[in-house]
Protein backbone atom coordinates (compact mmCIF):
# COMPACT_ATOMS: atom_id res chain seq x y z
CA UNK A 1 0.00 0.00 0.00
CA UNK A 2 3.26 2.04 -0.04
CA UNK A 3 2.15 2.84 -3.75
CA UNK A 4 1.74 6.60 -4.47
CA UNK A 5 -1.36 7.54 -5.63
CA UNK A 6 -2.39 9.04 -8.96
CA UNK A 7 -4.66 11.52 -8.15
CA UNK A 8 -4.43 14.91 -5.88
CA UNK A 9 -7.11 15.95 -3.92
CA UNK A 10 -8.97 19.08 -4.34
CA UNK A 11 -11.96 21.46 -4.70
CA UNK A 12 -12.98 21.55 -8.31
CA UNK A 13 -16.38 21.86 -9.96
CA UNK A 14 -15.27 22.24 -13.32
CA UNK A 15 -16.13 19.07 -15.41
CA UNK A 16 -14.41 20.36 -18.54
CA UNK A 17 -10.89 21.67 -16.60
CA UNK A 18 -10.84 18.29 -14.47
CA UNK A 19 -12.36 15.26 -15.98
CA UNK A 20 -11.89 13.03 -13.38
CA UNK A 21 -13.31 13.56 -9.78
CA UNK A 22 -13.77 11.91 -6.56
CA UNK A 23 -16.48 12.61 -4.14
CA UNK A 24 -15.61 13.31 -0.56
CA UNK A 25 -18.52 12.85 2.17
CA UNK A 26 -17.51 14.31 4.85
CA UNK A 27 -19.16 14.66 8.22
CA UNK A 28 -22.44 16.65 8.91
CA UNK A 29 -22.69 16.78 4.96
CA UNK A 30 -23.70 13.32 4.35
CA UNK A 31 -26.59 12.49 2.55
CA UNK A 32 -29.45 11.53 4.97
CA UNK A 33 -30.21 7.68 5.13
CA UNK A 34 -34.18 7.05 4.60
CA UNK A 35 -35.76 4.44 5.78
CA UNK A 36 -36.82 2.87 2.21
CA UNK A 37 -37.50 -0.88 3.92
CA UNK A 38 -40.36 0.18 5.69
CA UNK A 39 -43.83 -0.93 4.23
CA UNK A 40 -45.50 1.40 1.71
CA UNK A 41 -49.27 1.58 0.54
CA UNK A 42 -49.83 3.34 -2.62
CA UNK A 43 -51.76 6.67 -2.08
CA UNK A 44 -54.46 5.79 -4.87
CA UNK A 45 -56.30 3.90 -4.40
CA UNK A 46 -56.16 2.72 -0.55
CA UNK A 47 -54.85 6.09 1.31
CA UNK A 48 -57.94 8.20 -0.71
CA UNK A 49 -60.13 5.49 0.24
CA UNK A 50 -59.72 6.19 4.11
CA UNK A 51 -59.34 9.63 3.65
CA UNK A 52 -62.98 9.89 1.98
CA UNK A 53 -64.33 6.96 4.59
CA UNK A 54 -62.94 9.46 7.21
CA UNK A 55 -64.79 12.54 5.44
CA UNK A 56 -67.77 10.66 5.33
CA UNK A 57 -67.99 9.42 8.72
CA UNK A 58 -67.78 13.08 9.61
CA UNK A 59 -70.09 14.43 7.39
CA UNK A 60 -72.53 11.88 8.29
CA UNK A 61 -72.31 12.66 11.96
CA UNK A 62 -72.99 16.46 11.27
CA UNK A 63 -75.49 16.23 9.00
CA UNK A 64 -77.64 14.79 12.07
CA UNK A 65 -76.36 17.17 13.91
CA UNK A 66 -77.61 19.72 11.81
CA UNK A 67 -80.93 18.01 11.56
CA UNK A 68 -81.01 17.23 15.36
CA UNK A 69 -79.95 20.86 16.60
CA UNK A 70 -80.86 24.16 14.94
CA UNK A 71 -78.19 27.12 15.20
CA UNK A 72 -78.96 29.55 17.26
CA UNK A 73 -80.85 33.03 16.35
CA UNK A 74 -81.78 35.99 18.60
CA UNK A 75 -83.40 38.99 17.70
CA UNK A 76 -82.19 41.58 15.34
CA UNK A 77 -79.30 43.40 15.79
CA UNK A 78 -79.53 46.30 18.22
CA UNK A 79 -76.68 48.24 19.37
CA UNK A 80 -79.30 50.38 21.92
CA UNK A 81 -79.52 47.10 23.92
CA UNK A 82 -76.63 45.22 24.93
CA UNK A 83 -77.17 41.42 26.27
CA UNK A 84 -75.78 40.92 29.64
CA UNK A 85 -72.96 39.00 29.72
CA UNK A 86 -72.06 39.70 25.92
CA UNK A 87 -70.04 36.80 25.09
CA UNK A 88 -67.54 36.36 22.33
CA UNK A 89 -67.22 32.92 20.12
CA UNK A 90 -66.60 30.00 22.33
CA UNK A 91 -63.07 29.59 21.18
CA UNK A 92 -62.52 33.93 22.38
CA UNK A 93 -63.85 33.10 25.35
CA UNK A 94 -60.75 31.98 27.39
CA UNK A 95 -59.69 35.00 26.08
CA UNK A 96 -62.57 37.09 27.63
CA UNK A 97 -62.01 35.33 30.77
CA UNK A 98 -58.55 37.07 31.01
CA UNK A 99 -60.21 40.41 29.86
CA UNK A 100 -61.90 39.92 33.07
CA UNK A 101 -58.66 39.86 35.43
CA UNK A 102 -56.33 42.05 33.27
CA UNK A 103 -56.40 45.52 30.96
CA UNK A 104 -57.19 44.60 27.40
CA UNK A 105 -53.57 45.50 25.82
CA UNK A 106 -52.60 42.66 28.11
CA UNK A 107 -55.01 40.05 28.11
CA UNK A 108 -56.44 41.17 24.47
CA UNK A 109 -53.32 41.66 22.71
CA UNK A 110 -50.06 41.02 24.46
CA UNK A 111 -51.03 37.23 25.61
CA UNK A 112 -52.94 36.33 22.29
CA UNK A 113 -49.42 37.95 20.83
CA UNK A 114 -47.23 36.09 22.63
CA UNK A 115 -49.10 32.81 21.94
CA UNK A 116 -49.21 32.61 18.39
CA UNK A 117 -45.41 33.71 18.49
CA UNK A 118 -44.53 31.30 20.75
CA UNK A 119 -46.53 28.36 18.79
CA UNK A 120 -44.34 29.77 15.89
CA UNK A 121 -41.17 29.71 17.06
CA UNK A 122 -41.71 25.72 19.00
CA UNK A 123 -39.85 23.79 15.96
CA UNK A 124 -36.65 26.04 16.02
CA UNK A 125 -35.58 25.72 19.53
CA UNK A 126 -32.43 22.76 19.97
CA UNK A 127 -34.37 22.36 23.49
CA UNK A 128 -37.91 20.93 21.71
CA UNK A 129 -35.84 18.89 18.93
CA UNK A 130 -33.92 16.94 21.70
CA UNK A 131 -36.90 16.30 23.99
CA UNK A 132 -35.22 14.44 26.50
CA UNK A 133 -37.09 14.37 30.50
CA UNK A 134 -37.01 17.69 32.31
CA UNK A 135 -35.19 16.86 35.05
CA UNK A 136 -33.03 13.81 34.11
CA UNK A 137 -29.78 16.03 33.89
CA UNK A 138 -28.89 18.36 35.97
CA UNK A 139 -31.70 18.07 38.01
CA UNK A 140 -31.10 20.56 41.27
CA UNK A 141 -30.53 23.44 38.55
CA UNK A 142 -33.53 22.91 37.04
CA UNK A 143 -35.28 22.27 39.88
CA UNK A 144 -34.30 25.48 40.89
CA UNK A 145 -35.57 27.10 37.69
CA UNK A 146 -38.86 25.14 37.81
CA UNK A 147 -39.71 26.38 41.79
CA UNK A 148 -38.31 29.78 40.87
CA UNK A 149 -41.22 30.37 37.72
CA UNK A 150 -43.45 28.02 38.96
CA UNK A 151 -44.02 30.16 42.26
CA UNK A 152 -43.41 33.58 40.38
CA UNK A 153 -46.42 32.51 38.32
CA UNK A 154 -48.68 31.37 40.73
CA UNK A 155 -48.00 34.43 42.97
CA UNK A 156 -48.51 36.40 39.84
CA UNK A 157 -52.14 34.77 39.06
CA UNK A 158 -52.54 35.21 42.88
CA UNK A 159 -51.88 38.92 43.03
CA UNK A 160 -54.45 39.21 40.29
CA UNK A 161 -56.93 37.09 41.91
CA UNK A 162 -57.10 34.70 38.97
CA UNK A 163 -58.09 31.74 40.75
CA UNK A 164 -59.22 30.53 37.81
CA UNK A 165 -55.63 30.55 36.05
CA UNK A 166 -54.01 29.44 39.34
CA UNK A 167 -55.72 26.08 39.65
CA UNK A 168 -54.74 24.36 36.88
CA UNK A 169 -51.33 25.82 37.60
CA UNK A 170 -50.87 24.42 40.82
CA UNK A 171 -52.23 21.22 39.64
CA UNK A 172 -49.49 20.81 36.59
CA UNK A 173 -46.94 21.98 39.22
CA UNK A 174 -47.63 19.21 41.60
CA UNK A 175 -47.31 16.51 38.77
CA UNK A 176 -44.37 18.44 37.71
CA UNK A 177 -42.95 17.76 40.79
CA UNK A 178 -44.42 14.03 40.82
CA UNK A 179 -41.71 13.91 37.58
CA UNK A 180 -38.82 15.34 38.99
CA UNK A 181 -38.76 12.38 41.93
CA UNK A 182 -39.61 9.99 39.03
CA UNK A 183 -36.94 8.15 37.00
CA UNK A 184 -36.89 5.81 34.29
CA UNK A 185 -35.91 3.43 37.01
CA UNK A 186 -39.61 3.98 38.52
CA UNK A 187 -41.35 1.36 39.71
CA UNK A 188 -44.77 2.51 38.06
CA UNK A 189 -45.41 2.79 34.36
CA UNK A 190 -47.12 6.65 34.84
CA UNK A 191 -43.79 8.07 36.63
CA UNK A 192 -41.53 6.28 33.96
CA UNK A 193 -43.52 8.29 31.33
CA UNK A 194 -43.54 11.54 33.78
CA UNK A 195 -39.84 10.96 33.78
CA UNK A 196 -38.95 11.50 30.32
CA UNK A 197 -41.28 14.18 29.35
CA UNK A 198 -39.35 17.00 28.13
CA UNK A 199 -39.70 20.93 28.68
CA UNK A 200 -42.06 21.67 25.95
CA UNK A 201 -44.21 19.25 26.66
CA UNK A 202 -44.83 20.65 30.33
CA UNK A 203 -45.33 23.80 28.68
CA UNK A 204 -47.81 23.00 25.93
CA UNK A 205 -49.56 20.30 28.40
CA UNK A 206 -50.00 23.42 30.78
CA UNK A 207 -51.07 25.61 28.05
CA UNK A 208 -53.60 23.55 27.34
CA UNK A 209 -54.70 22.89 30.45
CA UNK A 210 -55.37 26.69 30.81
CA UNK A 211 -57.32 26.83 27.48
CA UNK A 212 -59.57 24.22 28.27
CA UNK A 213 -60.54 25.18 31.66
CA UNK A 214 -60.45 29.07 30.81
CA UNK A 215 -62.60 28.19 27.98
CA UNK A 216 -64.96 26.31 29.96
CA UNK A 217 -65.26 28.74 32.54
CA UNK A 218 -66.12 31.81 29.99
CA UNK A 219 -68.52 29.16 28.05
CA UNK A 220 -70.68 27.61 31.09
CA UNK A 221 -69.93 29.44 34.45
CA UNK A 222 -70.19 33.09 33.61
CA UNK A 223 -73.69 35.19 34.02
CA UNK A 224 -74.77 38.67 33.93
CA UNK A 225 -71.45 41.34 34.80
CA UNK A 226 -69.49 38.44 34.35
CA UNK A 227 -70.33 37.34 37.64
CA UNK A 228 -69.95 33.62 38.54
CA UNK A 229 -73.14 31.07 37.83
CA UNK A 230 -73.71 27.54 37.56
CA UNK A 231 -74.49 25.98 34.59
CA UNK A 232 -77.90 24.95 35.97
CA UNK A 233 -78.60 27.91 37.24
CA UNK A 234 -79.88 29.58 34.11
CA UNK A 235 -80.62 32.85 33.49
CA UNK B 1 -73.01 -12.38 -21.60
CA UNK B 2 -74.05 -9.08 -20.26
CA UNK B 3 -71.10 -6.56 -18.59
CA UNK B 4 -71.14 -6.02 -15.57
CA UNK B 5 -71.12 -2.34 -14.24
CA UNK B 6 -67.14 -2.53 -13.62
CA UNK B 7 -66.71 -3.86 -17.18
CA UNK B 8 -68.61 -0.69 -18.00
CA UNK B 9 -66.37 1.38 -16.37
CA UNK B 10 -63.58 0.02 -18.02
CA UNK B 11 -64.96 0.57 -21.10
CA UNK B 12 -65.65 4.30 -20.21
CA UNK B 13 -62.04 4.54 -18.90
CA UNK B 14 -60.93 3.33 -22.27
CA UNK B 15 -62.92 5.63 -24.33
CA UNK B 16 -60.50 8.82 -26.16
CA UNK B 17 -62.52 11.40 -24.40
CA UNK B 18 -61.72 9.91 -20.77
CA UNK B 19 -58.45 9.65 -21.91
CA UNK B 20 -58.37 12.99 -23.16
CA UNK B 21 -59.23 13.91 -19.54
CA UNK B 22 -56.84 11.76 -17.56
CA UNK B 23 -53.30 11.64 -18.61
CA UNK B 24 -52.05 8.69 -16.48
CA UNK B 25 -54.34 6.06 -18.88
CA UNK B 26 -56.16 2.90 -17.70
CA UNK B 27 -54.86 0.00 -15.44
CA UNK B 28 -53.90 -1.17 -11.52
CA UNK B 29 -50.37 -1.93 -12.13
CA UNK B 30 -48.48 0.03 -9.47
CA UNK B 31 -47.27 2.70 -12.37
CA UNK B 32 -50.24 3.52 -13.49
CA UNK B 33 -51.74 4.00 -9.77
CA UNK B 34 -48.51 5.95 -9.35
CA UNK B 35 -49.23 7.90 -12.32
CA UNK B 36 -53.07 8.70 -10.99
CA UNK B 37 -51.58 10.63 -8.39
CA UNK B 38 -48.37 12.31 -9.87
CA UNK B 39 -50.37 13.20 -13.57
CA UNK B 40 -53.22 14.94 -11.29
CA UNK B 41 -52.53 19.06 -10.86
CA UNK B 42 -54.58 18.19 -7.15
CA UNK B 43 -53.24 14.98 -6.23
CA UNK B 44 -49.91 15.14 -7.07
CA UNK B 45 -49.72 17.65 -3.92
CA UNK B 46 -49.71 13.82 -2.16
CA UNK B 47 -47.19 11.29 -2.67
CA UNK B 48 -47.68 8.69 -4.59
CA UNK B 49 -47.07 5.68 -1.73
CA UNK B 50 -47.55 6.11 2.04
CA UNK B 51 -46.41 4.27 4.99
CA UNK B 52 -48.44 1.63 5.77
CA UNK B 53 -47.75 1.92 9.87
CA UNK B 54 -49.38 6.10 9.14
CA UNK B 55 -52.60 5.08 8.13
CA UNK B 56 -53.52 3.18 11.56
CA UNK B 57 -56.09 5.33 13.19
CA UNK B 58 -54.09 6.07 16.32
CA UNK B 59 -51.47 7.58 14.01
CA UNK B 60 -52.65 10.44 13.18
CA UNK B 61 -56.43 9.98 14.29
CA UNK B 62 -57.27 11.21 10.83
CA UNK B 63 -57.80 14.59 12.29
CA UNK B 64 -55.95 17.12 9.96
CA UNK B 65 -57.97 14.87 6.84
CA UNK B 66 -61.09 15.81 8.56
CA UNK B 67 -60.58 19.10 9.05
CA UNK B 68 -59.75 19.19 5.22
CA UNK B 69 -63.54 17.34 4.88
CA UNK B 70 -65.44 20.58 7.03
CA UNK B 71 -63.50 22.79 4.92
CA UNK B 72 -65.22 20.97 1.82
CA UNK B 73 -68.67 20.99 3.95
CA UNK B 74 -68.16 24.35 4.64
CA UNK B 75 -67.44 25.43 0.70
CA UNK B 76 -70.17 22.97 -0.04
CA UNK B 77 -72.86 24.40 2.14
CA UNK B 78 -71.57 28.40 1.88
CA UNK B 79 -72.16 28.90 -1.30
CA UNK B 80 -75.56 28.34 -1.22
CA UNK B 81 -76.27 30.18 1.85
CA UNK B 82 -74.53 33.05 -0.33
CA UNK B 83 -77.70 32.68 -2.94
CA UNK B 84 -80.01 33.51 -0.61
CA UNK B 85 -77.99 36.39 1.41
CA UNK B 86 -78.06 40.37 1.07
CA UNK B 87 -74.92 41.11 3.02
CA UNK B 88 -76.70 45.14 4.00
CA UNK B 89 -78.30 45.86 7.29
CA UNK B 90 -81.17 44.46 8.51
CA UNK B 91 -81.72 42.90 5.64
CA UNK B 92 -78.96 40.25 6.65
CA UNK B 93 -81.54 39.44 9.21
CA UNK B 94 -84.54 39.07 7.37
CA UNK B 95 -82.62 36.96 4.56
CA UNK B 96 -81.62 35.14 7.90
CA UNK B 97 -85.15 34.62 9.20
CA UNK B 98 -86.22 33.48 5.67
CA UNK B 99 -83.43 30.95 5.68
CA UNK B 100 -84.59 29.34 8.97
CA UNK B 101 -88.54 29.45 7.51
CA UNK B 102 -88.93 30.09 4.14
CA UNK B 103 -86.40 28.37 2.26
CA UNK B 104 -86.28 24.76 1.45
CA UNK B 105 -83.46 22.73 3.18
CA UNK B 106 -82.63 26.54 4.23
CA UNK B 107 -82.64 25.60 7.94
CA UNK B 108 -80.58 22.50 7.31
CA UNK B 109 -78.07 24.22 5.36
CA UNK B 110 -77.39 26.75 7.70
CA UNK B 111 -77.57 24.49 10.74
CA UNK B 112 -74.71 22.51 8.73
CA UNK B 113 -72.69 25.31 7.78
CA UNK B 114 -72.89 26.91 11.61
CA UNK B 115 -71.98 23.32 13.00
CA UNK B 116 -69.24 22.38 10.47
CA UNK B 117 -67.63 25.57 11.07
CA UNK B 118 -67.51 25.13 15.15
CA UNK B 119 -66.14 21.66 14.14
CA UNK B 120 -63.61 23.41 11.92
CA UNK B 121 -62.43 25.58 15.10
CA UNK B 122 -62.50 22.51 17.19
CA UNK B 123 -60.77 19.82 14.90
CA UNK B 124 -58.05 22.52 13.66
CA UNK B 125 -56.63 23.13 17.52
CA UNK B 126 -57.27 18.87 18.15
CA UNK B 127 -54.78 18.54 14.67
CA UNK B 128 -51.98 21.21 16.08
CA UNK B 129 -52.10 18.96 19.78
CA UNK B 130 -51.76 15.82 18.61
CA UNK B 131 -49.20 17.27 15.81
CA UNK B 132 -47.36 18.77 18.74
CA UNK B 133 -47.47 15.37 21.30
CA UNK B 134 -46.19 13.28 18.19
CA UNK B 135 -43.37 15.49 17.30
CA UNK B 136 -44.33 15.73 14.07
CA UNK B 137 -42.88 19.53 14.19
CA UNK B 138 -39.15 18.60 14.17
CA UNK B 139 -36.98 18.80 10.87
CA UNK B 140 -37.70 19.16 8.40
CA UNK B 141 -40.99 20.09 9.03
CA UNK B 142 -40.33 22.76 11.11
CA UNK B 143 -41.74 25.57 8.18
CA UNK B 144 -44.98 23.45 7.74
CA UNK B 145 -46.07 23.53 11.26
CA UNK B 146 -45.66 27.43 10.98
CA UNK B 147 -47.86 27.14 7.96
CA UNK B 148 -50.33 25.08 10.38
CA UNK B 149 -50.22 28.53 12.94
CA UNK B 150 -50.99 30.02 10.18
CA UNK B 151 -53.93 28.26 9.11
CA UNK B 152 -55.04 28.26 12.70
CA UNK B 153 -55.13 31.94 12.52
CA UNK B 154 -57.23 31.83 9.20
CA UNK B 155 -59.88 29.45 10.72
CA UNK B 156 -60.15 31.62 13.59
CA UNK B 157 -60.45 34.83 11.20
CA UNK B 158 -63.10 32.88 9.23
CA UNK B 159 -65.51 31.48 11.94
CA UNK B 160 -65.05 35.14 13.57
CA UNK B 161 -66.11 37.14 10.23
CA UNK B 162 -68.74 34.66 9.44
CA UNK B 163 -70.24 35.18 13.06
CA UNK B 164 -71.28 38.74 12.20
CA UNK B 165 -73.34 37.65 9.58
CA UNK B 166 -76.44 36.51 10.68
CA UNK B 167 -76.93 40.17 11.78
CA UNK B 168 -78.75 39.17 15.34
CA UNK B 169 -78.26 40.38 18.52
CA UNK B 170 -75.80 37.19 19.56
CA UNK B 171 -73.71 38.16 16.23
CA UNK B 172 -73.33 41.68 16.36
CA UNK B 173 -72.40 41.70 20.60
CA UNK B 174 -69.86 39.29 19.50
CA UNK B 175 -68.35 41.11 17.29
CA UNK B 176 -68.50 44.10 19.47
CA UNK B 177 -66.20 42.45 22.15
CA UNK B 178 -64.26 41.19 19.92
CA UNK B 179 -63.15 43.84 17.60
CA UNK B 180 -63.08 46.29 21.20
CA UNK B 181 -60.21 44.56 21.60
CA UNK B 182 -58.47 45.57 19.06
CA UNK B 183 -58.76 49.34 19.70
CA UNK B 184 -56.36 48.34 23.01
CA UNK B 185 -53.25 47.22 20.40
CA UNK B 186 -50.51 50.04 21.50
CA UNK B 187 -50.05 53.16 19.25
CA UNK B 188 -52.54 52.32 16.24
CA UNK B 189 -55.36 50.36 18.14
CA UNK B 190 -58.13 52.82 17.14
CA UNK B 191 -57.32 53.07 13.51
CA UNK B 192 -56.93 48.79 13.67
CA UNK B 193 -60.15 49.10 15.03
CA UNK B 194 -61.63 51.79 12.20
CA UNK B 195 -59.99 49.36 9.27
CA UNK B 196 -62.06 45.92 10.96
CA UNK B 197 -65.06 47.65 11.09
CA UNK B 198 -65.36 50.56 8.42
CA UNK B 199 -66.44 52.72 11.49
CA UNK B 200 -66.25 53.41 14.88
CA UNK B 201 -68.49 50.84 15.83
CA UNK B 202 -70.15 47.75 14.20
CA UNK B 203 -71.97 48.90 11.33
CA UNK B 204 -73.67 47.91 7.84
CA UNK B 205 -69.68 48.72 6.59
CA UNK B 206 -68.63 45.99 8.94
CA UNK B 207 -71.34 43.90 7.68
CA UNK B 208 -70.74 44.24 3.77
CA UNK B 209 -66.59 43.98 4.90
CA UNK B 210 -67.01 40.59 7.16
CA UNK B 211 -68.95 39.34 3.79
CA UNK B 212 -66.39 40.15 1.66
CA UNK B 213 -63.49 38.62 3.97
CA UNK B 214 -65.85 35.74 4.55
CA UNK B 215 -67.00 34.72 1.62
CA UNK B 216 -64.39 36.12 -0.98
CA UNK B 217 -60.31 37.05 0.50
CA UNK B 218 -60.46 34.16 3.50
CA UNK B 219 -61.40 31.59 1.59
CA UNK B 220 -59.01 32.23 -0.82
CA UNK B 221 -56.20 32.70 1.46
CA UNK B 222 -56.88 29.39 3.12
CA UNK B 223 -57.21 27.59 0.20
CA UNK B 224 -54.12 28.96 -1.28
CA UNK B 225 -51.90 27.95 2.40
CA UNK B 226 -53.59 24.06 2.87
CA UNK B 227 -51.89 23.15 -0.72
CA UNK B 228 -49.19 24.42 0.70
CA UNK B 229 -49.41 22.45 3.77
CA UNK B 230 -50.79 19.26 1.58
CA UNK B 231 -47.27 20.02 -0.56
CA UNK B 232 -44.96 20.29 1.90
CA UNK B 233 -45.81 17.28 3.71
CA UNK B 234 -44.67 15.11 0.56
CA UNK B 235 -41.27 17.49 0.27
CA UNK B 236 -40.46 16.55 3.67
CA UNK B 237 -40.27 13.15 3.49
CA UNK B 238 -44.24 11.97 4.05
CA UNK B 239 -46.30 12.08 7.20
CA UNK B 240 -43.79 11.59 10.51
CA UNK B 241 -43.17 8.72 12.27
CA UNK B 242 -39.99 8.56 15.10
CA UNK B 243 -39.17 5.08 13.94
CA UNK B 244 -38.51 6.04 10.31
CA UNK B 245 -36.79 9.35 11.10
CA UNK B 246 -32.88 9.25 9.67
CA UNK B 247 -31.61 9.89 13.68
CA UNK B 248 -33.57 7.35 14.47
CA UNK B 249 -32.43 4.94 11.93
CA UNK B 250 -28.69 6.36 12.13
CA UNK B 251 -29.03 5.60 16.21
CA UNK B 252 -30.31 2.16 15.43
CA UNK B 253 -27.85 1.36 13.47
CA UNK B 254 -24.83 2.55 15.52
CA UNK B 255 -26.53 1.05 18.43
CA UNK B 256 -26.63 -2.54 16.04
CA UNK B 257 -22.65 -1.80 14.86
CA UNK B 258 -21.85 -1.72 18.52
CA UNK B 259 -23.82 -4.67 19.73
CA UNK B 260 -22.14 -6.73 16.85
CA UNK B 261 -18.68 -5.32 17.97
CA UNK B 262 -18.97 -6.42 21.06
CA UNK B 263 -20.34 -9.75 20.07
CA UNK B 264 -17.55 -10.06 18.42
Amino acid sequence: MADSKDFTAGIDSNAKKSPRRIVFITRRTSAQVKADTEDQVQTFPEVLFRAAVAIQVLAIALVWVALLFNAPLEGLADPSHTPNPAKAPWYFLGLQEMLHYFPPVVAGVMVPGLVVIALIVIPYFKVNIEAEGLFLKDRMRRLRAFYFVAIALSLFLLFFKVYAALVPTLIMGAVMLLAAQSSPQSSTAFRRYLAARPLSYWVMTWFLFELVVLTGIGTFFRGPGWSWVWPWQGS
Amino acid sequence: MAKTIEQHFDDLRGTRVWRSIFRSGTGSSTLKRALAIQQNVFLHLFSTKVRTRLLSFSATWYLGTMTFGTFLILVATGIPLMLYYHPSAPQAYADTKDLQFVVSSGLFLRNLHRWSAHTMVFLVFAHMFKVFYRGAYRTPREFNWVIGVILLLITLLLSYTGYLLPWDQLAYWAITVGSNIASAVPGMGNQIHFLLLGGNAVNANALLRFYVLHCMILPLIAMLFVAIHFWRIRKDGGLYSYASEPATLRASAESGAVAAKEAQ
